[in-house]
């Protein structure tokens, strides 16, 4: 089954004159986001030389690598290899795991979400993905206007609809606007995108933009989307920040906020950074879980089904 | 006393709310891929047999709860007290009727069973899952009765009364298993 999709995946992208690339697993630098963890790795042979060695981590994904080809070469490219992600495990995570990531320069959202539709399409036979915004998959499952309403309100819906009992309500009181929508997407909405085949959520709110371009307007909307099929959230894509200092803000923020949470601050400098002060294309790229993939085609429920040796076995 | 994080849940973990012991017994991991993770548990009181359904946030804590098990033998009953004894440090635990339960019915001296201590007291107890007891009491089965979806009920020794089929007779031993009150098998005349 995994073989088989591999096989077509490449076809897919060798169709559409898009090239594999390799780039390292490990890496000094990595992706500083607010909730995901890096493993972080000495370069040393044993603990004696440890503290003199230095400090490397396994990626979380190959999104620094791949946008300094990127930068340098503007040519079409993708990648399938493994990423690890801390404290990930569950029915649909492991802390090891395949991504797909691709990157097309001067692709705007709607051709990005197109060729993420065609993809899916040719994979899992899902149909033409639907493609519906942020904003009105919350009105139509929850009646809310999640760019509008005020953070009580999405309290109170998550009080309404029962998914927090009295005191995880009270130990909840310090979670912010996107925590709330977070629980409201993960465990009302989630469920219904792409009942029937694919579904491609776009626009999200600019506060959840990661390394997405943020589109002025009122709101502001982070150009980001995601493909779900049959309520599995299987791929994440940006119309790619190109403004380094832009991202270094971002990065600064994203470590007040890891702190915050209790988190290790991320080095926020990176070789991506220099690379991007000479300029990074106007691209956009996506990453696509290929263990979730494999799950639906395969009709699997634990990720370890799909998987040869799942981190407790591995 | 500890401390779980959430990236320590998982099943079988014995955790303290308000005092009391519980154990997870469902942990799912929800975690959209850029956004918070969410850890939905359910919990039994090891007290009270009650669960709770909690939702947890990517960083919040659970106190741990001092729980652990030993294997004890039922030593002897006092009224509304059954006492056990560690094998290996004589060490004595008393346990009340309310705690021991419908378990009871099944105790015989020098049993080995599992005991649960929560801050070194014993909470809850399980006899093993199979016991070998004497009928002391049933009505005498028909001559060539072999067939076995005949039951009737006949009295044990311990007091346990459990429906048997109808060739056993006083004296016999059976097999019980305790967690359904069901008859197993005959042992010997």
């Amino acid at each position: 089954m995994r073989a088989n999709l591999l096989r077509r995946l490449r076809d897919f992208f060798h169709q559409h004159g898009v090239w594999e690339v390799e780039t390292p697993l490990l890496s000094a630098d990595t992706v500083i986001d607010r909730h995901i963890d890096p493993i972080r790795v000495t370069l040393a042979a044993d603990s004696n030389s440890a503290a003199a060695a230095p400090t490397y981590w396994l990626q979380t994904s190959p999104e620094f690598g791949m946008k300094r080809l990127l930068a340098a070469y503007a040519q079409p490219i993708y990648q399938i290899t493994r990423a690890f992600r801390a404290d990930e495990v569950g029915a649909w995570h492991n802390p090891e795991f395949t991504i797909v990531e691709w990157y097309r320069p001067a692709h705007a959202m709607h051709d990005a979400i197109t060729f993420l539709s065609q993809l899916a399409d040719t994979l899992l036979n899902s149909g033409p993905a639907k493609t519906t915004s942020y904003r009105s998959a919350f009105q139509r499952c929850l009646g809310l206007d999640p760019m509008a309403c005020s953070e009580a309100d999405l309290r109170r819906k998550a009080q309404t609809l029962k998914l927090l009992d009295a005191a995880s309500l009270a130990n909840a009181q310090t979670w912010d606007r996107d925590t709330w929508l977070d629980l409201l997407l993960s465990q009302c909405v989630q469920p219904t995108l792409g009942e029937n085949g694919a579904e491609i959520i776009y626009d999200y709110p600019a506060s959840q933009a990661a390394l997405a371009r943020i589109r002025p307007g009122d709101p502001p909307l982070a150009e980001r989307f995601e493909l779900f099929v049959q309520g599995v959230e299987l791929a994440n894509g940006y119309c790619e920040l190109q403004d380094a200092d832009e991202l270094r803000r971002r990065n600064q923020e994203a470590n007040t906020l890891r702190q915050r949470d209790g988190k290790p601050p991320l080095p926020e400098e990176s070789r991506l950074l220099q690379a991007m002060d000479h300029g990074l294309p106007a691209c956009s790229g996506v990453a696509l879980g290929f263990d979730r993939l494999t799950m639906l085609a395969a009709g699997a429920e634990s990720i370890d089904q799909v998987i040869a040796f799942p981190i407790d076995r591995a | 006393m500890g401390t779980y994080k959430t990236s320590d849940f998982r099943k079988g973990l014995k955790v303290q709310i308000d005092g009391e012991p519980y154990s997870m017994i469902e942990m799912n991991f929800v975690k959209p891929g850029k956004g918070n993770a969410f850890y939905k548990c359910k919990l039994r009181n090891l007290l009270r047999h009650t669960t709770l359904d909690r939702t947890y946030k990517g960083g919040d804590s659970l106190e741990s709860a001092d729980v652990e098990e030993i294997t004890a033998q039922y030593l002897y009953r006092q009224a509304d007290t059954f006492v056990f004894m560690q094998n290996e440090t004589y060490e004595q635990y008393e346990l009340s009727a309310e705690q021991v339960g419908d378990a009871w019915r099944f105790l015989k001296e020098g049993m080995p069973c599992s005991i649960m201590l929560f801050n070194e007291n014993p909470i809850t107890m399980t006899p093993p899952n199979h016991v070998e007891l004497k009928v002391e009491y049933c009505e005498p089965g028909a001559k060539g009765d072999t067939a076995t979806n005949v039951t009737k009920p006949v009295k044990l020794e311990t007091g346990a009364e459990v429906l048997a089929p109808a060739f056993i007779n006083m004296g016999n031993v059976i097999k019980v298993d305790t967690r359904s009150g069901d008859y197993v098998e005959r042992v010997s005349v």
